[in-house]
């Protein structure tokens, strides 16, 4: 599960993911971090079970945590199967099935947001 | 033996028809042969769904009270040409809104009419003795207009070239978004399915054919435009009514940097007369070959990485310079099969019967470039001859020099044997002052990607170079990598006027 972790400027010093880490002994995969001078956000990836356990463990160090299901959400009724999402998403998030029907993974997306802007349909957003 | 269409739509019409999509005809010709498959096929219904960017529709709105004339109009701030008459207009598909920007155009409106929605139609006129009226502003439903007719110029390409982009930046194209470094590949077109494809020797496909457009029934009026047959590159302009058009088989489309396009459904029902068109319907996508084109070459005439099949593209992979590249149709193919499979349905239910061409397309074809009668400026004719250039291995003291002496703020950076290597710059010399510890040689600062450009590049692009890498000089090099010349924003400058005086 897709965990969307954010920090304040004052708490980007603390090492709060490794320290997570060390006392839950959960292993945390970072898909992709973001970090600038006035904040932070990182999307992590743990295992489904463990997902309010380690929130609740962030937050509890100053983190704000967020629980992302379905991260890119896909309008049915817009899209039309074109693939035009497919070869662009660094995850493969988006394939065709048989009858060359859109299948979408999301549980592999990493929020990189570039089929948001690649279909051609509107028919991608990412949850808020 | 052979069938005349005037068999077949007797069969049509007493329901005895048989009718099969065209990409089931391979198969039915591999078990019963091509004689046996002419006995048992009548018509192969073709179908294709993609961006067909030259596309619109006429309408005629019916006159005002007092009436007017309608010079200048908008339909949802997407401005029509109203150069025809006093209420009939053309809107095409990719002209852009003037208040919404790109996400929203003309295939927009259209889109927004066949769905049942409701378009501000606003129109202005300098008025005239029999059109006193001076402008108009209305909501306007579908049903309103007197007629809506879609004709679309180009639809239909028998195929198209693949795209991928060689450069280090992302590409927004009307071929959809381009990964650097060969990072996909995209391409258009049912392959197969497409109607041309199955009747390249254009027999059955000609002026005046009933076919599939848009979920209603259309008609081809004749060659498209940039109609291209000896290339292997036919198009169609096709025409229907918008009033009986579909949402399901009419969609609009954003392509992100590149602006509106429509995407159109279009099917041709192929009637199978002698053994020639079981051949040509038997046409499978490995036998469909286009081009894979570097779309990051900002010219005309782009190259070409390899060739490719459409059973290489359909695939999702595909090998471009020795790595596997994922590929995205940017056509929906489950939409052509249902275009296919709809026109099959009315086939059989008698509701949809064949013509032969009135007038045969012209099979000579080829497209021209555009003629130039005035020369675009190019690097050579304004860039600066007069280079100072540093070596790798010298001191960052003597590029100081050479940047003061030479009144110039980048300085090109040449390996032993005079090729460009790197660029320095005053900022990175005044850096360097700072911060002593990174070292005393040109190598040590110098910055390695060069963004540069060639006598023969048009100004335009290098403009845009400059303009997209935020830099304010490019090297001029020569194919042995040699700078022989430099371009600035000042040079640009004296061409261009005020906009590049940076
Ligand atoms: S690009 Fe958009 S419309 Fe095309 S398949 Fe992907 S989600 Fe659907
Ligand atoms: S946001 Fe990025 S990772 Fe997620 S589905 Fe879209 S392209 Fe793939």
């Amino acid at each position: 599960m897709k965990l969307l972790v954010t920090f304040s400027r004052k708490k980007m010093r603390e090492p709060i993911i490794a320290r997570v880490v060390k006392e839950t002994g959960v292993l945390v995969c970072i898909d992709r971090a973001q970090i600038d001078s006035a904040a932070g956000e990182v999307l992590i990836d743990v295992p489904d079970k463990e997902a309010t356990y380690i929130s609740e463990r962030m937050r509890a160090m100053g983190a704000q945590v967020r629980i992302l299901e379905n991260a890119i959400i896909r309008d049915e009724n817009e899209c039309v199967d074109c693939g035009a999402c497919i070869s662009i998403c660094p995850r493969e998030v988006f394939t065709f099935d048989e009858e060359w029907k859109l299948q979408v993974s999301e549980e592999r997306c990493v929020l990189c947001r570039r089929c948001v802007l690649a279909c051609p349909h509107h028919a991608l957003s990412q949850q808020e | 033996m052979e069938k005349s269409i005037h068999s077949i739509n007797e069969k049509i019409r007493d329901g005895s028809v048989h009718v099969i999509t065209a990409d089931r005809m391979p198969a039915i010709v591999q078990e019963l042969g091509e004689e046996g498959a002419l006995r048992e096929v009548d018509v192969v219904t073709t179908g294709t769904f993609g961006a067909m960017c030259s596309s619109g529709a006429f309408f005629n709105f019916g006159h005002s009270d007092p009436p007017l004339k309608m010079e200048h109009l908008w339909l949802n701030d997407v401005e029509a040409y109203g150069g025809i008459a006093a209420v009939d207009a053309y809107l095409g598909a990719t002209e852009q809104s003037t208040t919404r920007g790109e996400s929203y155009g003309g295939a927009h409106v259209l889109e927004d009419f066949v769905s049942g929605g409701s378009v501000e139609l606003r129109a202005i006129s300098r008025g005239t003795d029999c059109y006193p009226r001076r402008n108009i502003t209305t909501d306007l439903h579908l049903e309103d207009l007197n007629q809506a007719v879609m004709v679309n110029p180009r639809n239909a390409y028998q195929r198209y070239n693949a795209a991928t982009n060689t450069t280090d930046r992302t590409l927004f194209t009307y071929m959809g978004m381009l990964l650097p470094g060969c990072g996909n590949l995209t391409y258009s077109g049912a392959g197969a399915l497409a109607p041309l494809p199955n009747d390249p020797n254009l027999r059955t496909i000609g002026s005046g054919i009933p076919i599939f457009l848009g979920g209603a029934k259309g008609m081809v009026i004749g060659e498209g435009t940039q109609h291209s047959p000896a290339t292997g590159f036919a198009t169609l302009m096709v025409t229907g009514d918008l009033k009986q058009m579909s949402p399901d088989f009419l969609r609009a489309a954003t392509m992100y940097g590149y602006g509106a396009t429509l995407y159109v459904g279009v099917g041709a029902a192929i009637p199978i007369l002698d053994v020639d068109m079981v051949r040509s319907t038997a046409i499978t996508d490995d036998q469909i070959t286009v081009s894979v084109i570097d779309y990051g070459i900002p010219q005309r005439d782009r190259p070409a990485l390899r060739s490719v099949t459409y059973a290489d593209l359909k695939s999702g992979k595909v090998e471009l310079r020795g790595e596997e590249v994922r590929t995205s149709p940017l056509s929906s193919y489950r939409k052509a099969l249902q275009v296919a499979t709809t026109l099959k349905t009315w086939v059989e239910k008698g509701e949809f019967t064949i013509a032969l061409p009135t007038r045969h397309l012209d099979r000579t074809m080829r497209s021209r470039p555009l003629r130039e009668t005035k020369r675009t400026p190019r690097v050579r004719e304004i860039m600066d001859r007069q280079v100072v250039s540093v070596t790798e291995d010298e001191l960052i003291r003597t590029a100081a020099e050479k940047l003061l002496k030479g009144e110039t703020n980048h300085i090109p950076v040449l390996d032993r044997v005079g090729k460009l290597v790197g660029i320095v710059t005053t900022y990175d010399v005044s850096k360097a002052v700072l911060r002593p510890e990174k070292g005393g040689l040109v190598r040590d600062i110098m910055t390695r990607r060069v963004i540069r450009t060639t006598p023969e590049e048009t100004v335009d692009i290098a403009a845009q170079k400059l303009e997209k890498n935020n830099i304010s000089a490019l090297p001029v090099v020569d194919s042995e990598d040699h700078v022989i010349g430099m371009l600035t924003a000042i040079d640009l400058g004296k061409l261009f006027g005020g906009r590049w005086q940076s």
